[in-house]
């Protein structure tokens, strides 16, 4: 019962997800709106007490043991912490009781997201010019036909775009809209039916209890 | 002058035809207005839509710009409404007589997605025959994917230099296609992880990805008898926030140097930033989503990629289950049906290109 009461409620969410493709119906749209947000938002408001505690936990535990960098988890409690207590008692913009602005310093918590979060996520963003250009690098080397064969359309492309490439032949932009337009569009079109059968069979599967991996496997 | 002399003998002429009908197909909450053109359409700036209720005055319900004669006007589902239509040039309008009374209904069946039902009804019953041959104790062949081959190798790798092993599902929420199929994969993993005794480090980016993850985990080591293994500090939310998630990662792989790497789900510009990281540790890595965008960074970046597809037979593959094997069959020949009708399609086009072959038209 363990394992098939997850089933059953596996197959008959399942089969109601299928059908608001075919039902529009404004009472089964609605009905199935309230699932997917509603229900999700409920469950999902539970999760979030778990991660965090997860969360929490994996730091307290590296700080017990003094695992390397062990020092860092305490500036995650403590932002974790303030933050919460912050955003808890100050509100997203201060409208709360807890004082958010002390001195013309002002620390609510839309201004530490906009001036910390914001900041530290477009610098990891930033780093990502560089793994681009170590990649390329590594991917560039002609050492097998398929490497020179995106090597040489990686150059065609490059120089087709620039203002140059009209000066050195009439054809290369063209040539370099073909292969964008051509080949790579195949390509893509090939993988995207692929992912499209492959993830209606995955959730018929799944639906049907064949797949049961995501239950740890079979009874 | 000339503007009294021209609007002195031009009247502008209405749009005429007005009808309108009940939407077909939606939720009950639209009706369609159509109408012919005015014959002055080329010189006026576009047509305005007037709609009255049970006979009431009639109200601007909307604009649309020369040249167009439909509308589709948001309503109260079961409300009786009568339209005209206005040509509007300058300041002047030309009135349509009104157009029957027409009323919106919801819809129990969308007709124009019948094709689609049948598509899906035909692919699932090919893919169940293939399931029911394998049932029958049919052996049923697949191509090789030498990624997914080399899932033991990572961890037969990982075991031998005594380090962990990492599995990412990206950032994708739990009802993306791609995390519930890096959840299979996971659930294979963690299998033979656990049969190895290698320690398995799932950092995740959601907390409800996070609580089925764990729970994925924890079966998989009772599945194989070794449920003391679990370690709920091993399975653990990280954060939401994509870089930042990118960043723990990454930190992950530098100080715990996992000899294997698994990137398995939905993954988006973070996914350089830990397939790069990752390769200069000197990991084995895997990966695999259906984001079109981001795999040509984990070819570059990783020993083997699963392509789309792949993904999803990825956990068949590891398990050699033969139901689950003979659902990638079925998987397989749907998309040799769709081929086929896409070459047969494309021939035919091409061929209505040839004037003696008019018959195609």
């Amino acid at each position: 019962m363990k394992r098939r009461f997850p089933l059953l409620l596996v197959f008959f969410f399942g089969l109601l997800g299928i059908i608001p493709y075919f039902v529009p119906h404004g009472g089964y749209q609605d009905f199935d709106n309230a699932l997917r947000n509603d229900f999700i938002r409920i469950l999902s408001a539970f999760a979030i007490i778990l991660g965090l505690v997860s969360l929490l936990r994996v730091h307290q535990d590296k700080i017990k043991r003094k695992r390397e960098n062990w020092q860092y988890s305490y500036v995650l409690i403590i932002g974790f912490v303030v933050s919460g207590a912050i955003g808890l008692f100050g509100g997203i913009e201060g409208e709360l009781f807890l004082p958010t602005k002390i001195a013309g310093f002002q620390f609510d918590i839309q201004t530490l997201y906009l001036n910390i979060i914001v900041p530290l996520g477009a610098t990891m963003f930033a780093l990502l010019a560089f793994f681009m250009a170590s990649a390329s690098y590594r991917a560039f080397r002609a050492r097998s036909l398929e490497s020179s064969l995106l090597l040489s359309a990686a150059f065609i492309i490059m120089i087709g775009v620039l203002p140059l490439a009209d000066s050195i032949s009439s054809h290369l932009p063209s040539f370099a809209q073909w292969i964008m337009d051509i080949p790579n569009v195949a390509a893509k079109r090939g993988i995207t039916f692929g992912i499209a059968l492959g993830g209606i069979a995955t959730s018929l599967k799944i639906i049907l209890g064949i797949e049961r991996s995501w239950l740890g496997g079979k009874e | 002058m000339i503007y009294i002399l021209f609007s002195g003998i031009f009247a502008l002429a209405p749009p005429t035809g007005v009808k309108a009908y009940d939407t077909p197909n939606d939720r009950g909450d639209a009706i369609t207005v159509e109408w012919l053109l005015s014959p002055d359409d080329n010189m006026i700036e576009g047509y305005e839509i007037y709609r009255s209720e049970k006979g009431k005055e009639y109200e601007l319900v909307g604009f649309i710009g020369a040249g167009r004669t439909t509308y589709e006007d948001q309503t109260e589902t079961g409300t009786e409404y009568t339209y005209k239509v206005a040509a509007l040039y300058d300041s002047e309008r030309s009135y349509s007589e009104p157009s029957p009374v027409a009323r919106s209904e919801p819809q129990w069946f969308d007709k124009e997605s019948v094709n689609l039902l049948i598509g899906v009804i035909v692919f699932c019953l090919i893919i169940l025959y293939f399931i029911d041959q394998a049932r029958r104790g049919k052996r049923l062949q697949i191509r090789k994917i030498s990624g997914l081959d080399a899932v033991d190798e990572a961890v037969g790798r990982a075991t031998e230099m005594g380090r962990p092993i990492l599995y990412s599902m990206g950032i994708g929420l739990v009802d993306y296609i791609a995390t519930i199929a890096s959840f299979n994969i996971l659930g294979e993993i963690a299998k033979k992880t656990g049969q190895y005794e290698t320690p398995l480090i799932v950092p995740t980016s959601n907390p409800v990805v996070y609580t089925v993850a764990r729970e994925i985990v924890k079966e998989s080591y009772s599945t194989i008898g070794r449920p003391d293994l679990f370690d709920t500090d091993k399975v653990y939310f990280v954060t939401d926030s994509q870089f930042a998630y990118a960043a723990a990662v990454d930190g992950v792989m530098l100080r715990e140097k996992p000899a294997a790497n698994f990137f398995i789900g939905y993954f988006k510009a973070e996914s350089l930033i830990m397939a790069e990281t990752g390769a200069s540790t000197g990991a084995i890595q895997i990966a695999g989503t259906d984001q079109i965008t981001q795999l040509p960074f984990f070819v570059t970046a990783c020993d083997f990629t699963l392509i789309g597809e792949e993904l999803y037979a990825a956990s068949a593959y590891i398990s050699k289950e033969p139901l689950l094997l003979g659902a990638i069959k079925g998987e397989d020949l749907g998309k040799i049906v769709i081929l086929s009708v896409l070459v047969v399609a494309s021939l035919v086009g091409l061929l209505t290109k040839f004037p003696v072959l008019n018959i195609f038209r």
